[in-house]
C-alpha cells in the first residue's frame, strides 16, 4: 500500500465529512422546502367552507372540496375492503400453508414484481376491464385500481409478520386439535396483530395519495358523490386538475388539497410506527 | 374450543387452504391479465405500426402517425437525470447518517428522511411547478446559461419547465427512498469489521471506502435498482414539470414528455380508437421495461444471498 501523510489523510477525512454534512443539508433543506410551501400555502387555503362546500366556477371564488374530500375518503375504503382481506389471505398463504411451496415462491416474486409496476399501468390496466365494458368512469374502477395496488404490499408485510410469529405458538394451537384456519386467525393473527395492523394502515396511507391510478378509472367530478357508479370527484385528481388550470382560485385550492393529503399520509404513516412499536407483543 | 369431528375440520381447512391459494394466485393473475390487456389493446397500433413504433418521433394524433421515440428519450433521459443526482447524494446522506452523525441527530433525521418517502407523487409536482421552476427559470437557468451556454445541454430560453426540472424533480422524489436503503445496508456492516479498520488508524473516510462500500456494494446496487424502478414509471411529478412536448432535444432546458406523462396528459383526451391503442402501446412499452427491471433485479439479489450464504 502506498504511503501517504498523516496531514493529507486527515484533510482528506475533513473534506468528506463536510461533504457528507452539506449534502445532508442540502437533501434535508429541500425536502424542508416542500413541506414548508405545503404547509404555508396550503393553511391559507383552508378554512370552513373548504370542508363543507362544493367547488366553485373560476372567478366566483370560495367554495370548497368537500365533495373530493368524500370522494377520496369513498374510494380509498373500496381499496381498503378489497385490498386488505385479499392481501392478509394472501399473506396468511405465504407465511402459514404455502410457505415452501412452488405457487408460495412464485407469489413472492411476483408480489415484488407488482409493486414495482408503476401505479399509471395498473390505472390503465383497470380502464380496459372496468371503465371500458362498463362504458364510463366510476369509483368503483378506482377504488379497485387502488386495491390493485395494496394487494403485494399488504401480502408482503403480513407474510414477514406471520413469519415472526415463533412456530411454537403455531405448534400448541394445533396440539390443542384447532384446525389450522382456527389456529391462524384465533391464535397466529392475535399474537402478529400489532404488526398487521402496522401493514395495513401503511398500504393505505400509501393508495390514499395515489394520483396516476385514477386519472383514467375515478376521473373527477364537480358534483356530489351520489353513487360511486359515475365519475367520482377525488382530492388528488382534483389537485391535478386545479393545478393545472390558469385560476388563482383553484390553484390555492389546489394547495389546501395538498395540504390535507400530506397530513393525511403522514399522520397514517406516524400512526402505524407507533402501533408497532407499542405493542409488540411476541418479541 | 369444542372439539372438531375430522371431517369437519378438514373441510374448515381445506376450504381455508383454497381460499388463501387463490388470494395469493390473484397477484400472479393479475400480472398476468395486465399483460394479455395492455397487448390485447394495442394490438391495432402494434399492426399499424410495427417496430417503427418505438423508433419514430412523429406524434400528430390529427394526421394518425404516432411513434414513441420520444417518449422513451424523455423517460430514459429524466431518470438518468435524476438517478445521477440522487445516487451519490442518497450515499453521503446514509454514510453521514450511520457513520458521522450524533447518534441523536441520526435518529431524528432518519425518521424524518422515512416520513418523506412517504409524501405521494403530486404534492413534488406541485412543489415543483410553482416553487422549483420559477427559480429555475430566474436563477439556475440563465447562471448555467451565461456559464456553460456553449455547451447544447444548457441552451435554449430559460422557461423553468423541461427535462432538467424534472429530472431534479424526480431526484429529490427518490432521494429519501434510496437514503433509507443505503442506510439500512451500511447498517448491517459488523462493528467488528469496521472497529479492525479504524484500529489500524484508518480514517473515516478509509474506513467506508474501503471496508463499508465494498461490503455492502452488492446491497447499494439493489438501492439503485430500487430508485430506479420508481423513478422511471414515475408520473405525476414529472407531467406538472417536464413541459409535456413530443420532442427531443439535447437541451436539459427544452420541454419534453417522458411515457407515463404523456399518458397522463393525453390518454382522457384520445377518441379515435388508433390514437388510443398507440397511447396503451405507450404503456406497454412502459411495463416491460420496468417487468424486465424487476426480474433483473431480483435475480441480481437472489445471487447475491447465495454468494453471502457461501462466504459466511
Amino acid at each position: 500500500m502506498k504511503r501517504r501523510s498523516t496531514g493529507r489523510r486527515r484533510l482528506l477525512n475533513s473534506a468528506v465529512t463536510a461533504t457528507a454534512m452539506g449534502a445532508a443539508l442540502l437533501g434535508i433543506g429541500a425536502l424542508t422546502w416542500i413541506l414548508y410551501t405545503v404547509i404555508s400555502r396550503g393553511a391559507a387555503a383552508i378554512n370552513w367552507a373548504f370542508f363543507t362546500e362544493l367547488p366553485t366556477p373560476p372567478g366566483v371564488g370560495g367554495g370548497g372540496l368537500s365533495s373530493a374530500l368524500w370522494g377520496t375518503v369513498y374510494i380509498t375504503g373500496v381499496a381498503a375492503a378489497l385490498g386488505i382481506p385479499l392481501g392478509l389471505l394472501a399473506g396468511v398463504y405465504l407465511a402459514e400453508l404455502g410457505r415452501h411451496s412452488r405457487l408460495g415462491d412464485a407469489v413472492r416474486f411476483g408480489s415484488n414484481v407488482l409493486m414495482g409496476v408503476p401505479s399509471i399501468i395498473v390505472g390503465l390496466f383497470v380502464y380496459t376491464i372496468i371503465v371500458l365494458p362498463t362504458g364510463h368512469f366510476s369509483g368503483w374502477a378506482g377504488g379497485v385500481s387502488l386495491a390493485i395496488i395494496m394487494l403485494p404490499v399488504v401480502a408482503r408485510t403480513s407474510e414477514d409478520m406471520l413469519r415472526m410469529v415463533p412456530d411454537s405458538l403455531r405448534e400448541s394451537a394445533l396440539a390443542l386439535g384447532a384446525p389450522r384456519w382456527r389456529a391462524t386467525f384465533g391464535v397466529i393473527f392475535r399474537a402478529a396483530r400489532a404488526g398487521l395492523i402496522t401493514g395495513v394502515v401503511l398500504a393505505v396511507a400509501r393508495v390514499s395519495g395515489e394520483t396516476a391510478p385514477l386519472l383514467f378509472t375515478a376521473l373527477n367530478s364537480p358534483y356530489t358523490v351520489s353513487s360511486l357508479n359515475e365519475p367520482t370527484a377525488n382530492l388528488t385528481v382534483t389537485i391535478f386538475n386545479y393545478a393545472m388550470s390558469p385560476y388563482q382560485d383553484w390553484q390555492t385550492l389546489a394547495w389546501g388539497a395538498s395540504l390535507i393529503i400530506t397530513v393525511a399520509v403522514l399522520v397514517l404513516t406516524l400512526l402505524s410506527r407507533l402501533a408497532f412499536k407499542e405493542n409488540r407483543t411476541w418479541s | 374450543m369444542p372439539a372438531a369431528s375430522p371431517s369437519a375440520t378438514s373441510l374448515g381447512d381445506r376450504i381455508f387452504r383454497w381460499v388463501t391459494a387463490i388470494s395469493a394466485a390473484l397477484v400472479l393473475l393479475i400480472i398476468g391479465a395486465i399483460f394479455v390487456e395492455l397487448v390485447r389493446h394495442s394490438s391495432l397500433s402494434l399492426h399499424r405500426f410495427g417496430l417503427d413504433f418505438l423508433t419514430s418521433t412523429r406524434w400528430n394524433p390529427a394526421k394518425g402517425e404516432f411513434g414513441a421515440a420520444s417518449s422513451i428519450f424523455g423517460t430514459l433521459v429524466s431518470t438518468a437525470i435524476a438517478l445521477a443526482i440522487a445516487v451519490p447524494l442518497s450515499l453521503v446522506i446514509a454514510l453521514f447518517l450511520v457513520e458521522l452523525a450524533p447518534p441523536w441527530i441520526s435518529k431524528v433525521v432518519g425518521q424524518a428522511i422515512e416520513l418523506l418517502a412517504a409524501i405521494p407523487s403530486i404534492i413534488y409536482g406541485m412543489w415543483g411547478l410553482f416553487v422549483l421552476a420559477p427559480v429555475m427559470s430566474e436563477y439556475v437557468q440563465p447562471a448555467l446559461g451565461r456559464t456553460l451556454g456553449s455547451l447544447p445541454l444548457f441552451r435554449g430560453p430559460p422557461m423553468g419547465i423541461g427535462m432538467g426540472t424534472a429530472g431534479l424533480i424526480i431526484a429529490l422524489m427518490i432521494l429519501p427512498f434510496i437514503t433509507a436503503v443505503m442506510r439500512d445496508v451500511f447498517r448491517m456492516v459488523p462493528d467488528v469489521v469496521k472497529e479492525s479498520a479504524y484500529g489500524m488508524g484508518a480514517t473515516t473516510w478509509e474506513v467506508t471506502r474501503q471496508v463499508t462500500v465494498p461490503y455492502g456494494i452488492h446491497g447499494l446496487a439493489g438501492a439503485v435498482f430500487l430508485g430506479l424502478g420508481r423513478a422511471i414509471g414515475e408520473t405525476m411529478a414529472v407531467t406538472f414539470v417536464i413541459g409535456n412536448k413530443h420532442h427531443i432535444s439535447a437541451s436539459l432546458f427544452s420541454p419534453g414528455n417522458s411515457i407515463a406523462s404523456t399518458l397522463a396528459n393525453e390518454f382522457t383526451e384520445a377518441s379515435e380508437p388508433l390514437y388510443r391503442s398507440a397511447l396503451v402501446e405507450l404503456g406497454l412499452v412502459l411495463f416491460g421495461i420496468t417487468f424486465l427491471l424487476q426480474i433483473g433485479a431480483h435475480l441480481w439479489l437472489r445471487r447475491l444471498k447465495k454468494k453471502m450464504a457461501v462466504s459466511t
